[in-house]
């Protein structure tokens, strides 16, 4: 009964969520961003026509950097949209804990992103027109991606619980995200690396997103990729909701 | 019943809400008054559940809203101050939402969104999303929001704000509809609100709780409760007001305006209780001069409520 009530609230507020997304621009405009730059990096950038390599390894690359940027985006509104409008005072008195409205807000957010990456279909698609790819690396790195964008929404999700400013709440995840994917990378590792034990510099860069995506990207399915995503997101989520249990103001 | 019990909420080491008890049954409509920044708003709040307390809680029909939140939160219509509704959702929308998580589904889900659209007088804006609706609108797709489960107890923060006459006039009747199977609290700055829909009357200032009583005992703490105002032809005498002061029963006699031709007095009694005006209705035969207008003041809540508020007599 209990556990009934709770997947019936989640999704109830999932679907409001999503109804939010599309009856305002912020889903397209989103969309229609994401999509122009994936290609420009996957052609131009990554050109991969010219690569003639029938996988999607230059497509893959940029989505660190794409979602370090975007992901914040659709999470800056999450809550502090929230707070600003006041709404947040109506959502947390109805009758439904503080876990479903923070999880059925993330997994309506994190279910349009993962629309956003389905749209990019027609890439998989030219791909195997051209070429014999491997279509489990293809579908292990789209999970990688789905799973990190997760992950930075979580962050995203938490930092916009902290303000009622969307601007200030954007900034500070894009931050985090950008720390996330820095300490794996290359030249930040080769810096430490220079004369931190190497325990400590595997530490740090197992910290980071991009490490677990890279092995993903590459189609290595490893439970520890999979078990260090769950956890920045679960925890990130708990405390997103510990701050909103402890709010002060609306 | 709502049981308000020692309610405290600190900010940092300032005391908003300072150990504040009510209660209020059903039938009741309880008006909470304050001036701003008195901890209404913070109050309410924590009546719904929105934030903890510092210490104290609440009873909401028998559930703790600490200790069982959902329960008490389920006999709850709550109205927040500004009527914050989604912008981008439409009327029918945003209704169909708050039933269904409210745990009506199908028909009766329907039937309950098309009641309250019927009885806030929605209908006609269903299918249009709440920004392009009016202030009063929105003001009332908030109210239909608190009303929509049929709650037996409602906190109402300031429901009428912003809202014209007509559609002050509006709100207020159906808060006193809805009155008798309900417990209703409801803040305001209006003081005729007050006189017009409240049984009782709850006056906070600093947090603390000054005053609470029924509309007609507050006026009665009022210093011109029971004063008798006599409006005469003619300039004033000093003959007729000492003759006045005199009477029996009278206390003392203040001059409120005179020129040649009109000349207002107030005659204040020993007692409210025992009437004066006829002893100074028939003085008054005596000096010939003839009476233009005559009442006895009930009190005025605005001079009750400044003299509370702020300690100072009118």
């Amino acid at each position: 009964m209990q556990s009934g009530n709770f997947l019936r609230n989640i999704w109830i507020i999932m679907k409001r969520e999503f109804a939010g997304y599309f009856g305002s621009p912020v889903a397209y405009v989103f969309i229609v961003i994401f999509l122009l730059l994936t290609g420009f990096f996957t052609f131009y950038i990554s050109s991969f026509f010219e690569a003639g390599q029938a996988d999607l390894k230059g497509f893959f690359q940029w989505h660190p950097w794409l979602f370090m940027f975007l992901v914040p985006a659709v999470a800056m509104r999450l809550w502090a949209e929230e707070r600003r409008l006041g709404t947040i005072e109506l959502l947390l008195t109805l009758p439904v804990t503080v876990t479903d409205v923070v999880l059925g807000k993330f997994l309506a957010a994190w279910c349009f992103i993962g629309i956003a990456l389905a749209l990019t279909f027609p890439l998989v698609l030219t791909t195997m027109y051209l070429g014999n790819p491997d279509v489990g690396v293809i579908i292990c790195a789209y999970l990688g991606s789905f799973l990190m964008a997760g992950s930075f929404l979580s962050v995203g999700s938490m930092t916009s619980a902290l303000t009622r400013s969307q601007v200030v709440s954007f900034i500070l995840a894009v931050v985090a995200c950008l720390f996330l994917i820095l300490a794996g990378f290359g030249p930040v590792t080769a810096v430490l690396s220079g004369w931190a034990p190497m325990w400590l510099v595997d530490l740090v860069s197992s910290t980071s997103v991009l490490s677990h995506f890279a092995s993903m990207a590459r189609g290595v399915l490893d439970l520890r990729d999979l078990i260090y995503y769950l956890s920045v997101m679960v925890f990130m989520i708990f405390v997103n909701g510990v701050i909103l249990q402890n709010r002060e103001s609306a | 019943m709502i049981e308000v019990k020692r309610l405290t909420k600190q900010f940092g080491h300032h005391p908003v809400v300072d150990n504040i008890s009510f209660t209020a049954e059903k039938g009741e409509i309880l008006g909470f008054l304050g001036p701003n920044g008195a901890g209404k708003s913070t109050t309410m709040r924590m009546i719904t559940g929105f934030f903890p307390p510092t210490s104290g809680t609440v009873i909401v029909g028998g559930s703790d809203i600490l200790t069982q939140s959902l329960a008490a939160r389920r006999k709850i219509g709550y109205l927040p101050e500004n009527a914050p509704v989604y912008p981008d959702m439409t009327v029918s929308r945003y209704l169909d939402f708050c039933a269904e998580i409210r745990g009506f589904g199908g028909s009766a889900k329907k039937q309950r969104v098309g009641e309250t659209l019927e009885r806030c007088f929605l209908a006609g804006v269903r299918h249009q999303a709440v920004n392009t609706l009016s202030k009063g609108y929105k003001q009332r797709v908030c109210f239909a929001q608190s009303i929509l489960h049929d709650p037996e107890y409602l906190i109402l923060d300031e429901p009428t704000d912003g809202l014209d006459p007509n559609q002050k006039h509006e709100v207020r009747l159906m808060i006193r509809e809805m009155s008798a199977t309900k417990a209703i609290i409801f803040s305001t700055h209006i003081l005729d609100e007050v006189d017009t829909v409240c049984s009782r009357a709850i006056i906070i200032a600093d947090g603390k709780v000054v005053a609470d009583d029924t509309p007609d005992g507050l006026r009665r703490r009022s210093a011109s409760h029971g004063s008798v105002v006599l409006t005469v032809t003619g300039a004033a005498t000093d003959g007729m007001r000492k003759r006045m002061a005199a009477l029996d029963g009278v206390a003392s006699v203040s001059v409120v305006e005179t020129d040649v031709e009109r000349t207002t007095l107030r005659i204040f009694p020993d007692d409210p209780a025992v009437p004066v005006a006829d002893r100074v209705i028939a003085s008054v035969n005596q000096d010939g001069v003839r009476i233009a207008s005559v009442f006895v003041e009930q009190g005025r809540l605005d001079d009750v409520f400044r003299e509370i508020t702020t300690g100072t007599r009118p």
